[in-house]
């Protein structure tokens, strides 16, 4: 039962964390100057955006449920698991970037999705 | 963009340390967190010992180093090359992380389990071999 809810927090927060990281990084703009002052001036500018911070809450919050789960499973189980953020990031695209899916994603998704569920039933 | 000669093989050796770092350094998060060990009682007490023992464990740090260099590796070969190109490169890493757990940390991974992982790796394949943008640009 902990693992599932262990597996949650680190698909669902890992995602969410993500999207809300994007989110920001959209309202941002894309990057053209690599020089390490304008990259400088690129992350305090990143600082001030309400949604980089509940990102980074998220994402903090998948890491300890990882290394939570990685003291429970074997890493060989508990990494290609967590793949099963390709459907949760394809889902959350759609709903909160609204974001196009082709086809051609939403069936690579479903392949990981049937792969994810051999290695969940590789356990024992 | 104008392609010099080492182009192609500076994009190969940031693919390798991509593919080679994010596994390791779950490797040695596994590895850091079987020796500190998982909670029992879920008490305060033990989750405050238990987060002592990730702070102070030189496998967490060295994991979280090798998940860094893999960002920076990452975010290094984005700036030049497509990231339709990069994105199938990490599926190998499912596959090195079961290689790495095997090799390194001795843990059994059963014939389901490697197909399960080839399946994932074909999965993400065919979702990095789709248009990384979907959206309008502004």
């Amino acid at each position: 039962m902990l693992e599932f809810i262990f597996l949650f927090f680190i698909v669902a927060a890992g995602t969410g964390g993500e999207l809300c990281v994007s989110r920001a990084m959209k309202t941002l703009g894309e990057v053209h100057d690599f020089r390490p002052s304008a990259l400088l001036q690129f992350v305090c500018r990143a600082a001030r955006v309400g949604w980089m911070w509940i990102g980074i809450a998220f994402m903090t919050l998948a890491f300890f449920s990882l290394l939570a789960m990685l003291s429970m499973e074997n890493v060989s189980f508990v990494v290609p698991i967590t793949a099963l953020s390709y459907a949760a990031g394809a889902i959350g695209a759609t709903l909160f970037l609204r974001e196009k899916i082709s086809r051609q994603r939403w069936l690579g998704v479903l392949v990981v999705c049937i792969g994810v569920t051999l290695v969940w039933l590789s356990r024992r | 963009m104008k392609e010099s000669p080492g182009l192609h093989l500076k994009t190969y050796i940031f693919i390798f340390f991509i593919a080679l770092f994010a596994p390791l350094g779950n490797v040695l998060l596994g590895k850091g967190m079987k020796t500190i060990g998982s909670a029992r009682d879920w008490e305060p007490r033990e989750l405050f010992h238990i987060l002592m023992g990730i702070l102070t464990s030189g496998y967490i740090w060295l994991g979280i180093a090798c998940l860094l260099a893999f960002f920076i590796a990452y975010m290094l070969v984005l700036t030049w090359a497509d990231y339709s190109y990069v994105q199938p490169a990490s599926s190998f890493s499912y596959l090195v992380v079961a290689v790495l757990g095997l090799l390194l940390l001795g843990e059994k991974v059963n014939v389901l389990r490697w197909a399960g992982i080839a399946v994932i790796c074909v999965g993400v394949f065919i979702v990095g071999h789709t248009h990384p943008r979907t959206t309008e640009k502004n």
